[in-house]
């Protein structure tokens, strides 16, 4: 803090200037604008949290998509002298499309119309009904004053007939366990581990992270694409055994029988399987500032810890991100475009649609010449 | 500070038990994610290991991702020759008993070398040249990633920085060019020349490091704790009175408690006055602290605003 005071001051600015707590790099401090994402870190006696504040200009959509990935919840800031506006619709598109499971929309600046309900019950009345046409999973709208700290942390008293949650108390008690998949036995694997020592001879072990759902010793199972089937002889973490392993967890995976497995290969539940192809629908924002996607162009699609040359095969439709318009006969995405793509994968994939299942349903796109990531892929 | 130490553990009690080791689970299994990530996308890896409790902590998550296999990747060491003792027995000790490979490489043999210039004068410091014997041993070695013990929270153009950081050829850091980096897919593509600096612990507070090194029972070299030293007071810091650390007529030469934050060069680490001999002792005492521990106790951050960043952009971890 006494840093970011120093600092104001040396910019010749009047008062404390806490964007500057966010605004990291030098070119962002200069220009006063935040470009890139930035992670925070902080807790309260009930939970730890990691911030990432990401721009909210058009032209950082890609940055607020990359945000966006990681979150388990958005805060969607309207000010109450204006309503809902092209941001809002923007930004709630991007919560909706990247699978944010939980959305608090805080009308901010209430003080300045009076700590009226009417006025927020008129922008609640038209954020429910733009979010109707989204798929927000758990919505918590709350008229907040950021400045005089109303219903942040205590319940206003200048607003007495608000009688909600205030955001801190949902940000503490928001259940996150309950987003993941907890259904589906997914298990990409990431390396194989062979010790080759004298005692370690045969050992042969899966080393991975639970996408999601959960397996444990005994369980049948299937390794796709190749679909042999085998049974979990044992379960490590550590180099020790574990009863089971359940999502989000990284451990070892060891079969009874021995099969030819590798890097980019997923080990399944045998009665649940994900859909394996080589064509792929997905929502795609594009984020090459030199290049543009167009029908025919050629990718590396990174899917899990799989990689596949693949070729672009159509545009269907662009999403129009402040309107929701769907533009047909789009023949090149640019920069933040966001559209529906069809593609082919030179090996098939083993994918669960996003919206069921975000760890298995997304991908990357990255150009094989310059080896920048250049799309992100919600697959449908 | 107005809280007590009393006070302060019962806040660490109750953040503990509240939250506290479903949390580090999390981070664990994040880090080891990423590890088993570098050993899947790249051919020759290394550990960045200084001795201090960042790459400690890097090496035992290391262990954990590919039991009960070895660590698929050497240990390499950037020695200034301006280490504090204790680390580098440390770091001598660990590689022994992990049976892992340890490189050693010496920015007195880079001076040597290249001939290049020392700083002089006051807070003269090799921290910078640590950059270009990296360089060297990166390509010596034909390294394409290295694993590093940066977090986000230490510093503010860390809070930037990508999981899978790409340097170019010369490796640099552009911060306005950093790949986008969504969900847990990590991009580590390279043409041959480049590699990327990968940060396993990048979502890790200092307080999540203590508390896990606690809870793993992981030992630490002992300057982490309180004791007795000989210390040089400069602009209100106190160095490790040490030759290597040329002598300031303003100089005042005292004898306090302390303990240090960090374990990096001497000529740039700064000790803090403590009496946490122990690690439920540090972690009350960090818990109450505000100021994270790059802000409080390196002297090469603070030279200028944007000091970190330009040693990243020319090459520096």
């Amino acid at each position: 803090m006494e840093a970011i005071e120093r600092a104001s001051k040396t910019r010749n600015a009047g008062e404390i200037d806490l964007a500057l707590l966010t605004d990291g790099l030098r070119s962002e401090r200069e220009q006063g604008i935040t470009i890139d994402v930035a992670y925070k870190y902080f807790q309260t006696p009930n939970r730890k949290f990691i911030s990432i504040d990401a721009p909210g200009h058009i032209q950082y959509t890609r940055n607020m998509v990359t945000g966006a990935s990681n979150a388990d919840l958005a805060i969607i800031l309207v000010d109450a002298r204006h309503g809902v506006v092209e941001q809002t619709r923007r930004h709630s598109l991007i919560a909706s499309m990247l699978g944010i499971p939980h959305v608090i929309v805080a009308v901010n600046k209430m003080d300045l119309v009076g700590n009226s309900e009417d006025a927020f019950l008129e922008i609640a009345k038209s954020y429910k009904e733009l979010a109707e046409k989204l798929s927000i999973r758990d919505l918590t709208i709350i008229p907040v004053s950021a400045l005089n700290g109303d219903n942040i942390v205590d319940r206003s008293e200048s607003m007495p007939w608000y009688t909600g949650e205030t955001l801190l108390s949902v940000l503490e008690t928001v259940n996150v366990l309950k987003d993941q998949n907890l259904e589906d036995g997914r298990f990409a694997v990431q390396y194989v581990i062979r010790p080759q020592t004298d005692e370690l001879h045969d050992y042969r072990g899966y080393a991975g992270r639970v996408q999601s759902g959960s397996f444990k010793k005994g369980d049948a199972i299937k390794v796709l694409p190749s679909d042999r089937e085998s049974k979990i002889a044992k379960i490590e973490f550590g180099g020790n055994e574990i009863p089971e392993a359940s999502v989000l967890e990284s451990v070892t995976i060891l079969l009874e029988d021995d099969i030819d497995i590798s890097r980019g290969d997923t080990i399944v539940s045998v009665n649940n399987s994900p859909i394996v192809s080589q064509d792929i629908e997905a929502l795609v924002c594009w984020m090459d500032d030199k290049k543009t996607l167009k029908p025919g162009n050629k990718y590396v699609l990174q899917h899990g810890t799989a990689r596949s040359r693949c070729s672009i095969r159509g545009i269907e439709y662009q999403i129009d991100i402040n309107s929701y318009e769907k533009l047909d006969e789009v023949e090149a995405l640019k920069l933040n475009d966001v559209a529906r793509i069809v593609l082919r994968t030179a090996q098939p994939i083993a994918y669960d649609p996003y919206q069921k299942n975000r760890a298995n349903g997304a991908a990357i796109l990255i150009d094989e010449t310059s080896n920048v990531t250049v799309g992100a892929c919600m697959i449908e | 500070m107005s809280i007590s130490v009393n006070e302060a553990s019962d806040i660490q009690r109750e953040i503990s038990e509240r939250s506290a080791p479903d949390y580090l689970d999390q981070l664990e299994a994040e880090a080891i994610y990423i590890m088993r990530e570098v050993a899947g996308q790249f051919e020759r890896p290394a550990l960045l290991f200084s001795g201090g409790k960042d790459s400690i902590t890097l090496v035992h998550l290391a262990k954990k991702a590919f039991a009960p296999g070895k660590i698929p990747f050497p240990l390499v060491h950037v020695d200034t020759g301006h280490n504090f003792i204790e680390a580098i027995e440390y770091r001598d000790e660990l590689a022994e008993k992990l049976n892992a490979k340890l490189i050693v490489r010496y920015v007195e043999d880079t001076i040597k070398a290249k001939g290049l210039k020392e700083q002089t004068g006051k807070n003269a410091s090799r921290n910078w040249l640590q950059t270009f014997t990296l360089l060297d041993t990166i390509e010596e070695f034909e390294f394409d990633a290295c694993i590093g013990g940066a977090r986000r929270d230490e510093e503010k153009a860390r809070a930037k920085e990508r999981i899978f950081s790409f340097r170019d050829e010369f490796g640099q850091w552009d911060p306005k060019r950093q790949r986008p980096e969504l969900w847990n897919l990590f991009n580590g593509r390279i043409q041959k020349g480049e590699n990327v600096r990968v940060f396993p612990i990048s979502n890790w507070t200092e307080l999540d490091v203590w508390a896990y090194l606690k809870r793993e029972g992981i030992a630490l070299p002992s300057i982490y704790f309180a004791h007795e030293r000989e210390l040089i007071l400069r602009d209100g810091k106190l160095l490790n009175n040490t030759p290597v650390i040329e002598p300031d007529p303003e100089d005042q030469i005292v004898t306090r408690q302390v303990r240090f934050r960090t374990v990096g060069d001497m000529t740039c680490t700064a000790a803090v006055e403590s009496a946490a001999a122990t690690l439920d002792e540090v972690i009350a005492e960090i818990t109450i602290s505000r100021i994270s521990e790059r802000g409080e106790t390196r002297i090469d951050d603070q030279q200028t605003e944007a000091a970190m960043e330009d040693r990243k952009k020319g090459g520096y971890f």
